[in-house]
């Protein structure tokens, strides 16, 4: 069995050596030409003259282009045509792109793209929420609302209402790549386009689009990202589209890649979100209801901020059974970046809102806030599910078991999630209306509480902080329930092609793409259980558009369950027809032969993989096959708000502990236990990698990594100088990552879960316990906002201290 | 002399002669050599992407290739991701070991964090957040990253590694023309040259280049001056030459004012530390320059050099306002003076980001106290200002009051009158002023033996 094997990230010898090739490393044909944009100055106007001269005349600059020299300016918009790659003569943000100069070299063409005199007829940009209110610049005709139950009757029967607001910013992805795209004309006007992009078919269909051919003119090739985390789902657009005009013009190879301040000026980031909450609790601090208010800056285009606000609305529930919802989602259009997917796509500002809650409601009935979750978590996964476990435990086999250490705590790995507190009646739902009955967050915050000590740090805490006059600790465990599928039903689906060669050599590609999540290897892993070969017999090969078509973007932390189920099938093909073969030759039915230990088995006989493989060639098997698959059951109204919109839920649970300073805000993460649920992972040390990786980029959202707009409209964190991602001592000191043991109660591919985004949630343990320790300083609500920099936690020291 | 820059590039010589002055060790590496293992991640210093290990006599060091000038080069060793491996492909320990313990994803930042963790293993160091302060990654939340570098730092240094020292010394590298090789020469030609770019570590002029897109001509490359680079002591204090790394003064100072060796320690990064000098840290002239509060604090003497003349001024004198210097056309830092003194000097940086961040304010505070009363005060601070400033009326407020909390409490009242802070992206202007007066008390609670630095408390 080579799944459910910590294995290595298949390409890690050759990220260490300096092998792995990224964009920007491809060597280039000599006549290659180097593109930049010229930026806005301004984040709303007309441009009233634009005098290139200047730009023409700089060295080793051969053409520049700007909207007026398209007859149709090409659109990047990954949804509603509404993004121009150069202004049409109206601003929409600081920093969008104007023109575009390609030169001999990357130098130069930045250069030269500094040189334009651009004026402009300025207009009153909107930039804040209430700008944008007033103004009632929004997507969409109004808000969205979901809606379950009577909510004013459930607030009206309240014991306590809890009310209040939380805003939380945005967030860049820094990816270490910037964006890149290479472009190399081929014979006849076609395309072949490599692109650090995780949406090579929305990449095709752009370039195609823009120059006016059929999707089969353009090839679209992903060897690897240097990281993704939902930025390189349509920002990567531009760069393609830029190429592939300035190749088509000049018939040379074009490439281009952002500077880093660039990126940042440019492309979209996470969508930061205000939100206003009322709820109704009863005096043990059960909710009865939540009315939530949700608005987000969606930027100046479209993008994919409607499937982001819903994705939102859709987690503003998280963990806990809300008998009665009201989520209302205001889309605003403001004259910023335009708004992108990231990692959790909208659940994290959900997730958060409610998480907020919970906390208040504690800090307001001078209760434990994991009491209040508790008390408020859905019921415990039982019946149909619970047997569904069992199945997979058997499937799984034993053995598997293997131990993490990290920090000074070291990891355990729990057992079993059965249910010990089924549900009593009916299907408890969520606020869509999908019923949730594959909850384990019961079991599971009792494990993690558990296993980190939690009750009895709680109380350590509480004295230690009494004791002390300048710094106070916090504590907070927090969960994560996370709703696994694309949200727009039509892109759970995935292709796969594979050959086996005859030499047994096994050739794999599907629709994903490899950000440095794993996926490669993980699939390459279900390829060689399908075959019982060893791994090495499988070569990964770069996500290529010509040989897997109309893909969905590796997003939505879907790439393992579409791309293992889709090249699982296609293996299957093959191995079906080989067993078909070799039945006949051995006289014995197709069930009979068996592939395992790099040997295929018939009857007694047991014929190497390679020998096999050629004579299955030789007697003209086909050993070719694509794969496919899509997602059972999901369906789902975005408009009226109900339905199944995922196929099932990844939860987990994380607990962090705090020290702050009073003087500064200053604050260190001292200690993380986490808890995930990656079902049977498929390769638990990759998976490990994810929670942990995930967990410090979501603690950073939270805290230090702050976007700063002026009141000009200009973005002034536009490096790593100024904006600030977790930096190694940023992790916790004591960091323990396990993951829950238990199989996917639905048919997933080997019962595995997806990973990619959930554990970014768990960073909010962070949040919450700066929260907590604010709160040992003042008898008064803190209402501490996100990010929670050290001058906001000084802030909230101050308002706790009243 | 000549103007060919000399260097050895993965253990063979390299001679370059067609290369402008101000090119990029990255941009050469990348796009002339081919070497494409190197990465830019943000080109100016600040992700470590580029980082490669360089060597001389002195030792081996990491720094960033990205704000690193060719002729900075000359005479030294490079090596890297590509030549951190063996010459038969062998994999270095660190190598091995970030495959063992996945310390790679995306694997982007991988080899600037190879480079990193060679050039400390090189070292035997062990202290991996500061080793690695200047790597960012955005995949691994760098837990494996860190198990990676503690499984190799017991193996072997590879016979490889331990080439270039003797190597350098081989190379018949000449000094260049625009690279004075000694105080004098270089007095002599910045006094003909008063509109030139002194170049000393290339860790802010480096972004003159790379992000500004400047083209600085003429340029003087300082590597070459020996007689700037020495630390001597003697009764009267500390005397340290202007091309002096602040890893050097880091080691250095340690001794006698571990607080300013800790702000230095959080000051930049390890890449940054080591090509970065007092010298330029001074001379930039910045408002949020870490060192100026620290040497101010410790009433700090700058040395000045035109020519054949000298002038020494209190450091504090030599910040004018913002973007002036009392410093004249063809005028050059030659060095500090420290003078020696009882340890009273606490440093506190307060950045959006614990490590590798700019100041939002740095405070450097030294409070003298005899028999229970103030009789000195030095309170000086970065990022409050224009330039780095006193707090004078705060310490008028302290100086010849008892040592209580209720003193302290007054003089944080001045802080008002004394600054008026910027708000910017790193902070407000409120924030600034209250955590620059709470510096003060949280001086005196730390003289007070009350635990106030988040960095002693565990879980």
């Amino acid at each position: 069995m080579s799944v459910h094997k910590s294995l290595p990230h298949d390409a890690a010898p050759l990220h260490v050596t300096g092998q792995a090739r990224y964009v920007d490393d491809i060597p280039v044909p000599a006549n290659c030409l180097h593109l930049a944009f010229g930026m806005a100055e301004i984040a709303h106007g007309r441009i009233t003259s634009m005098n290139l001269d200047a730009v023409r005349a700089a060295p080793g600059v051969v053409m520049v282009l700007a909207g007026e020299d398209f007859d149709e300016i090409p659109d990047c918009s990954p949804s509603a045509h509404d993004e121009p790659l150069l202004s049409d003569g109206t601003v929409h943000y600081l920093g969008q792109p104007l023109f575009l100069v390609a030169a001999t070299s990357h130098l130069a063409a930045r250069k030269a793209a500094r040189l334009a005199q651009v004026e402009y007829e300025e207009l009153e940009p909107i930039l804040t929420i209430e700008q944008a209110l007033a103004a009632d610049t929004r997507f969409e005709d109004g808000p969205r609302i979901y809606e379950k139950g009577d909510v004013d009757a459930a607030l009206a029967r309240a014991t306590h209402i809890i009310e209040g607001r939380i805003e939380m910013g945005g967030q860049e992805h820094f990816y270490l790549e910037s964006q890149a795209a290479l472009v190399l004309p081929q014979e006849g006007g076609d395309m072949v386009v490599h692109c650090s992009t995780q949406h090579p078919s929305e990449i095709q269909h752009k370039v195609a689009h823009a120059l006016h051919r059929p999707m089969n003119a353009v090839r679209v090739e992903v060897r690897r990202m240097g990281g993704g985390f939902g930025g390189k789902e349509s920002q990567g657009n531009h760069l393609a589209i830029a190429c592939a005009m300035v190749a088509d013009r000049t018939g040379r190879p074009v490439k281009m890649r952002y500077d880093r301040d660039d990126d940042m000026m440019i492309t979209g980031k996470r969508h930061d979100f205000r939100i206003d909450y009322r709820a109704g609790v009863d005096a043990h601090g059960k909710l009865t209801g939540v009315d939530f208010v949700q608005m987000t800056r969606c930027g100046w285009a479209l993008d994919l901020s409607l499937p982001v606000a819903d994705r939102a609305m859709l987690h503003a529930d998280n963990a806990y059974h809300l008998p009665a919802a009201r989520i209302t989602s205001h889309r605003l259009r403001t004259n910023t970046q335009s708004a992108t997917a990231y990692r959790g796509f909208g659940g994290p500002q959900g997730v958060l809102g409610i998480e907020r809650v919970m906390d208040h409601i504690a800090h307001t009935l001078g209760l434990d806030p994991l009491e209040v979750r508790k008390a408020n978590y859905y019921a415990e996964m039982g019946g149909k599910a619970g047997v569904n476990v069992e199945k997979g435990v058997e499937a799984k086999g034993a053995g598997t078991a293997h131990k993490i250490s990290s920090g000074t705590g070291g990891a355990k790995r729990f057992g079993g999630a059965h249910s010990p507190e089924p549900m009593e009646q009916g299907q408890q739902t969520t606020p869509y209306h999908m019923p949730v009955t594959d909850f384990i967050l019961n079991g599971l915050t009792a494990k993690l509480a558990e296993a980190c000590d939690y009750h009895a740090r709680r109380a350590a805490i509480a004295d230690w902080n009494a004791s002390q006059p300048v710094l106070k600790r916090g504590i907070a465990l927090t969960p994560v329930k996370f709703g696994i599928s694309f949200t727009l039903t039509h892109l759970n689906q995935a292709g796969a092609l594979v050959h086996v060669y005859n030499d047994g050599s096994i050739h794999l590609n599907h629709g994903g793409t490899e950000m440095g999540q794993g996926l490669f290897q993980k699939v390459a892993q279900v390829a060689a259980d399908r075959f019982g070969v060893p791994l090495d017999r499988v070569k990964i090969t770069a996500t290529d558009t010509g040989k897997v078509p109309n893909t969905s973007a590796t997003a939505a932390s879907s790439g393992s369950d579409l791309n293992g189920m889709a090249v699982k099938a296609a293996c299957d093909t093959i191995r079906d027809r080989m067993a078909d073969f070799f039945a006949e030759q051995y006289q014995t039915k197709p069930a009979q032969v068996r592939f395992a230990d790099g040997m295929v088995h018939v009857g007694n006989e047991a014929i190497p993989f390679d020998e096999a493989a050629n004579r299955a060639y030789v007697g003209r098997v086909s050993l070719s096959a694509t794969g496919f698959y899509k997602t059972p059951e999901v369906a789902w109204d975005r408009i009226a708000g109900r339905g199944r919109p995922f196929f099932y839920f990844a939860q987990g649970a994380a607990c962090s502990e705090v020290v702050i300073d009073t003087l500064t805000g200053e604050n260190r993460i001292l200690r993380t236990d986490i808890l995930h649920d990656a079902g049977s992972s498929l390769n638990p040390v990759l998976d490990i990698g994810q929670v942990e990786g995930a967990f410090v980029q979501g603690a950073g959202w939270l805290t230090t990594e702050e976007l700063v707009w002026d009141g000009k409209g200009r973005l002034r964190t536009h490096a790593p100088s100024t904006y600030k991602i977790p930096a190694c001592s940023d992790r916790p000191r004591v960091f323990n990552v396990a993951l829950w043991d238990a199989p996917n109660p639905e048919e997933t591919i080997y019962r595995s879960k997806a990973v990619g985004e959930p554990p970014f949630m768990h960073g909010i343990s962070v949040w919450s316990a700066l929260s907590e320790a604010v709160a040992a300083c003042g008898p008064n609500y803190a209402d501490l906002q996100a990010p929670a920099t050290a001058e906001e936690v000084l802030s909230a020291i101050k308002r706790a201290r009243g | 002399m000549t103007d060919e820059v000399v260097f050895l590039l993965n253990g063979a010589p390299v001679r370059i002669t067609d290369q402008p002055s101000t090119r990029t060790l990255l941009d050469w590496l990348r796009e002339t050599q081919g070497l494409t293992g190197t990465k830019e991640g943000c080109n100016e210093g600040d992700c470590g992407a580029c980082t490669v290990v360089v060597t001389d006599a002195d030792g081996s060091r990491a720094v960033n290739g990205c704000i690193l000038f060719l002729p900075q080069l000359n005479g030294k060793a490079v090596r890297t991701v590509e030549g951190i491996s063996g010459p038969d492909g062998q994999m270095h320990p660190v190598q091995t070991a970030m495959v063992d313990h996945h310390g790679s994803q995306c694997g982007f930042c991988t080899p600037g964090i190879i480079a990193s963790l060679a050039a400390a293993h090189t070292n035997g160091e062990t202290a991996f957040d500061d080793v690695l302060a200047g790597n960012l990654c955005r995949c691994t939340g760098y837990a494996t990253i860190i198990r990676a570098a503690e499984a190799a730092a017991s193996e072997p240094v590879p016979a490889w590694m331990q080439t270039d020292r003797e190597a350098v010394a081989a190379l018949d590298a000449s000094p260049l023309p625009f690279a004075p090789t000694s105080s004098d020469e270089l007095a002599d030609w910045y006094a003909a040259n008063p509109e030139a770019t002194l170049i000393a570590g290339a860790t802010d002029v480096g972004l003159w280049v790379t992000k500004m897109l400047r083209d600085l001509s003429p340029v003087a490359f300082l590597g070459g001056c020996a007689d700037l680079k020495t630390i001597s002591e003697d009764a009267s204090g500390m005397h340290v030459g202007a091309m002096v790394s602040l890893t050097e003064l880091h080691a250095a100072i340690a001794p006698r004012h571990p607080s300013f060796a800790e702000m230095l320690r959080r000051f930049a990064s390890t890449q940054v530390r080591n090509a970065a000098t007092i010298g330029g840290n001074i001379a930039n002239g910045s408002p949020i320059g870490d060192s100026p509060p620290a040497l101010i604090a410790l009433g700090a003497e700058l040395h000045l050099r035109k020519g054949a003349t000298r002038r020494t001024i209190p450091l504090e004198s030599f910040f004018i306002d913002y973007g002036k210097q009392d410093r004249d056309a063809g005028e050059f830092v030659e060095g500090i003076t420290i003078p020696t003194q009882p340890d009273r000097l606490r440093c506190y940086k307060l950045s959006k980001r614990f490590d590798q961040d700019i100041s939002a304010v740095c405070g450097c505070l030294s409070v003298t106290v005899e028999n229970g009363t103030v009789t000195d005060a030095k309170l000086a601070y970065g990022g409050m200002a224009g330039i780095p400033k006193r707090a004078s009326n705060a310490e008028a407020a302290l100086v010849g009051q008892p040592w209580t909390e209720a003193t302290v409490r007054t003089a944080m009242a001045a802080y008002a009158q004394d600054f008026t802070p910027l708000t910017d992206m790193r902070a407000s202007s409120a924030y600034r002023l209250e955590t620059a007066a709470n510096m003060l008390l949280r001086y005196f609670h730390e003289d007070q033996g009350t635990l106030s630095n988040v960095l002693e408390v565990s879980a």
